[in-house]
C-alpha cells in the first residue's frame, strides 16, 4: 500500500472496534486486541497489495488477535464461563448503546461471532464460516438468529414489534 | 427504551440490518486508542513519519517528522492530504498523525511567532531533497533572522553564482519553510520573488522579524 497507514486507521478505527467490541466484550482485552491489530497491520502495511479490501484484511487480523487475546486470557485469568461482568462501558455514554452492547454480549457465541463478522465487520458469510467454522449456509442463519435476537430485544416496549424485513 | 430501530437504519442495504448505526463507539475512546497506537509504533521502530497540524498568525501548519528529524512543513494551501500522500511515496506509508515527536518544534514555532526565537534548533531531516536544492536549502539557515539575501547572493554564497534560477528553484521547493527560511531570499531588484506559502505569507514572516 503506498497511501498513508493514517488513512486506514480513520477510515477503519470505529469498525474495527466494533468487531473488537462484540467478539471480546467492551473493555481491556478488546482495547488490546484493537492495538494489536492496528500494530500488525502498520508493519505489513508497505507490503501489502494495492487491491486489497482493507476493511475485510483488517477483521481478518482483529479475529486472530482476539484469539491470541482469549487464549492468553484462559491461561492467566480466573476461570469463567463468561465474559467479564462489568466489561467497560463508563466511555459509551448513551444508555441506549450500552444496553445494546449487552444484548450483544448476551448473543450465544456463534451468533456473537456471526453478527460480529458479517453485520459489523462486513465480511461475506463465507469468510465469516473460514473463520469461526461450519458452513456459510449456518453461519448466515446464526448471524440472521443473533439480529433477530436483537431486533425484539429492542422492539421490547417499543411499538415496532415484527416489522418485516 | 423507546428505540425506533428502524428510523435508524436498522434494515440497511439489500435487506441487511445495519447494526453499526446502533452501536456507536465514542470518538473519544478512538482518540485515546490512536494515541496509544501512535506510542506502540513509536516503541517498535514502525513509526516512520509523525505528523500534527499547529495553528500560526500564517495559517495552519502541518509539520511532519521522520527518526532523523523534521522532515516537512506544509501550508494549508499546499493540501496537507496530498502532502501526505507524496511523503507516502517518497519516504513510507507507514504514517501516523502522532504530535508528540513534534512537541518540540511545535513549542519552538509559537516562541518564533511570539517573537521571542530567533532559529530553531531541531533536528532536520532533507530527505525530501536532493543535489544542488538539498545544498542552497542547507545553506539559508545561515541568512540570520531578520535579514535578508537576493537569489543572486545565494547563489554566490553557495559557490554558483550562476545558478540564479536554480536557487529561485530550491527556495519555491524547500521542503521546511519557515523552519528553514527561504523567505529571507528576494530578488535583486527588491521585489518578494515567490513563497510556497504565498507572498502574504512570506510579507508576514519578513515583518515579523523586522519588528522583534
Amino acid at each position: 500500500m503506498r497511501a498513508p497507514f493514517e488513512q486506514a486507521v480513520e477510515r477503519h478505527g470505529a469498525t474495527v472496534l466494533r468487531v473488537c467490541h462484540a467478539v471480546l466484550g467492551p473493555g481491556p482485552d478488546a482495547d488490546d486486541a484493537w492495538s494489536e491489530t492496528f500494530l500488525a497491520a502498520l508493519r505489513a502495511w508497505p507490503g501489502l497489495d494495492e487491491d486489497t479490501n482493507v476493511q475485510a484484511w483488517l477483521v481478518r487480523v482483529a479475529h486472530r488477535k482476539a484469539i491470541d487475546i482469549t487464549r492468553a486470557r484462559a491461561r492467566h485469568a480466573i476461570p469463567t464461563d463468561e465474559l467479564p461482568e462489568q466489561a467497560s462501558t463508563a466511555d459509551i455514554p448513551d444508555a441506549e448503546a450500552v444496553e445494546l452492547w449487552g444484548a450483544v454480549r448476551s448473543l450465544p457465541e456463534r451468533q456473537r461471532l456471526a453478527v460480529a463478522y458479517h453485520y459489523l465487520g462486513g465480511l461475506p458469510h463465507t469468510e465469516v464460516a473460514e473463520l469461526i467454522g461450519g458452513t456459510p449456509e449456518a453461519v448466515r442463519r446464526a448471524a440472521a438468529d443473533g439480529v433477530r435476537t436483537l431486533r425484539k430485544r429492542y422492539h421490547a416496549g417499543g411499538t415496532q414489534e415484527g416489522a418485516p424485513r | 427504551m423507546n428505540i425506533i430501530i428502524d428510523d435508524v437504519g436498522w434494515d440497511g442495504e439489500a435487506g441487511e440490518p445495519d447494526v453499526t448505526a446502533l452501536l456507536p463507539v465514542p470518538e473519544t475512546h478512538l482518540a485515546a486508542l490512536h494515541t496509544r497506537l501512535a506510542q506502540a509504533a513509536s516503541d517498535s521502530d514502525l513509526l516512520d513519519v509523525a505528523y500534527r497540524t499547529v495553528t500560526t498568525p500564517v495559517g495552519e501548519l502541518l509539520l511532519a517528522a521522520t527518526e532523523r528529524g523534521l522532515v516537512r512543513v506544509a501550508y494549508e494551501r499546499e493540501g496537507f492530504d496530498q502532502v501526505l500522500d507524496t511523503l507516502a511515496a517518497k519516504i513510507s506509508p507507514r504514517i501516523l498523525a502522532a504530535p508528540k515527536r513534534l512537541d518540540t518544534v511545535a513549542r519552538e514555532l509559537e516562541e518564533y511567532f511570539a517573537g521571542t526565537r530567533r532559529a530553531f534548533d531541531v533536528p532536520l531531516d532533507y530527505a525530501l531533497s536532493a543535489g544542488f536544492r538539498q545544498t542552497v536549502q542547507h545553506y539559508l539557515p545561515r541568512i540570520g533572522y531578520g535579514h535578508t539575501l537576493t537569489y543572486k547572493q545565494v547563489a554566490e554564497q553557495v559557490g554558483n553564482p550562476k545558478a540564479v534560477r536554480a536557487v529561485g528553484t530550491a527556495c519555491a521547493t524547500n521542503p521546511l519553510p519557515v523552519v528553514v527560511p527561504c523567505h529571507r531570499v528576494l530578488r535583486t531588484d527588491g521585489g518578494l520573488g515567490g513563497y510556497i506559502g504565498g507572498l502574504d505569507a512570506k510579507t508576514s514572516l519578513l515583518a515579523l522579524e523586522k519588528a522583534a
